[in-house]
């Protein structure tokens, strides 16, 4: 029970794009066509769900104060909490160069369509925000699994809204010089004012 | 006419040539970073709820996007593509810890105000896009005239919105009350929504509004 409470809270309550508006750029420069945006969501959800656990892993047995203990009991007050942000980014990039490599394989129209933002998935912030935030919520391994899926999911159906909205904004009359980008950035702005109806749920 | 077009081609070009220039200003207006790159939006969203945060990181960011896309264009031919995302980083996070440690030195109470923000100039996605577009192709020089053209173009659009919500969301500029009171007696108030980051997404929205009514050649119709 506590595991689906945390993906539906991930997932939609605090919502890492229309809740934080973390993960912007991609958000807004892939989201043109349905197609591409699917890709970079399950790309995304990939993404978070390794890295939250692996960087929980991280944390745990090298960063934290006393974490080196299993090396030698010596050890016991090393604290290399400094050290967060390069190892968090370094897990991150090390995980992207991966899904690229992927990708690039098996479906190289896709990779040609997201173009520089795949790459970017590493600068991201949705994806460094969620290690960020499990560290800060104190979560434990299975906690930070689930919630690395949950927000990647949050991401994924954000994405397909915006697309599905787009693909339908190019039948309305929209001032000429507000089509596409412009466009794009008020709707997004109406949603996250909706979205923010969720805050405050407990569920 | 003609020795001019027969000119030679690979005499020094001087360091400020026409080229060079369009570097610095395309990213202001026809290039710009955010209105038609979108790149670096999350922290336009976040630190432009007040100008000086704003204008601190806008310095910031052309420092360290000017001297990234230096070193990686001086690195790029011994850089293999395999490992470049993680050879970037490092670059841009050193760069970082730099501009962190000497905010630490010389300007403490303005650290101390920004320290998150200043962190996350790593995963502004300005840095890393402008190396992967630009710094892995091209030469050192013009590297970095494209990185502080770059970083000038984000911070102009930074304190145009920051300057917009603290005089709208606060009443404020710089920490300085603008609205006089007499307009809070006649019952003026200031804009909730203004220090939301839903209005920065607004306020981005009309700029571009503006920037492609001016110039319709821009507009891409998807």
């Amino acid at each position: 029970m506590e595991y689906i409470n945390i993906f539906l809270r991930s997932a939609f309550v605090e919502n890492m794009v229309l809740a934080y508006f973390l993960g912007m750029c991609s958000y807004l420069a892939v989201s043109k066509t349905l197609k591409t945006a699917v890709g970079l969501g399950l790309a995304v959800i990939f993404v978070l769900a390794i890295t939250a656990p692996v960087n929980w892993l991280f944390r745990k047995y090298l960063l934290e104060e006393g974490a080196l203990t299993w090396l030698h009991p010596s050890m016991a007050n090393v604290d290399l909490t400094f050290l967060t942000f390069i190892a968090f980014i370094a897990v991150i990039a090390s995980m992207v160069q991966l899904v690229e490599m992927i990708i690039e394989r098996f479906s190289p129209t896709l990779y040609n369509s997201l173009g520089i933002f795949l790459p970017l998935i590493t600068v991201n912030c949705s994806i460094l925000g969620g290690s960020l935030f499990m560290v800060q919520r104190e979560y434990d391994l299975p906690e930070a699994i689930v919630f690395g899926i949950g927000s990647g999911f949050g991401f994924f159906l954000a994405i397909i809204a915006l697309a599905s909205i787009r693909e339908k904004l190019r039948y309305s009359h929209v001032p000429p010089a507000l089509r596409g980008l412009g466009i794009a950035f008020i709707v997004t702005g109406l949603m996250g004012i909706a979205f923010m109806s969720f805050m405050g749920i407990a569920l | 006419m003609s020795e001019v077009a027969e000119a030679p081609q690979k005499v020094r070009e001087p360091l400020l040539s026409k080229q060079n220039r369009k570097l610095l200003s395309d990213p202001m207006d026809d290039n710009n970073p955010i209105t038609i790159q979108v790149l670096g939006i999350c922290s336009a969203l976040a630190v432009t709820t007040q100008l000086k945060p704003a204008f601190v990181l806008s310095v910031c960011v052309v420092f360290v996007c000017a001297f990234a896309n230096l070193t990686i264009s001086v690195l790029r031919k011994g850089i293999p593509p395999r490992i470049r995302m993680i050879v970037q980083l490092v670059v841009i996070a050193s760069l970082v810890i730099l501009v962190d440690q000497f905010l630490r030195a010389f300007a403490y109470e303005i650290s101390r105000e920004l320290s998150v923000f200043i962190g996350l100039i790593i995963t502004n996605c300005i840095v890393m896009g402008r190396l992967e577009a630009f710094a892995m192709a091209n030469k050192p020089w013009p590297a970095f005239l494209d990185g502080i053209g770059n970083g000038l173009g984000y911070g102009a659009i930074l304190i145009i919105v920051a300057a917009l919500r603290e005089l709208f969301g606060a009443g404020n500029l710089l920490g300085y009350p603008i609205i006089p009171q007499f307009m809070y007696d006649w019952g003026y108030m200031n804009n909730g929504v203004m220090v939301t980051p839903a209005a920065a997404m607004f306020i981005i929205g009309l700029i571009i509004w503006w920037q492609r009514s001016r110039k319709p050649e821009l507009v891409d119709i998807s």
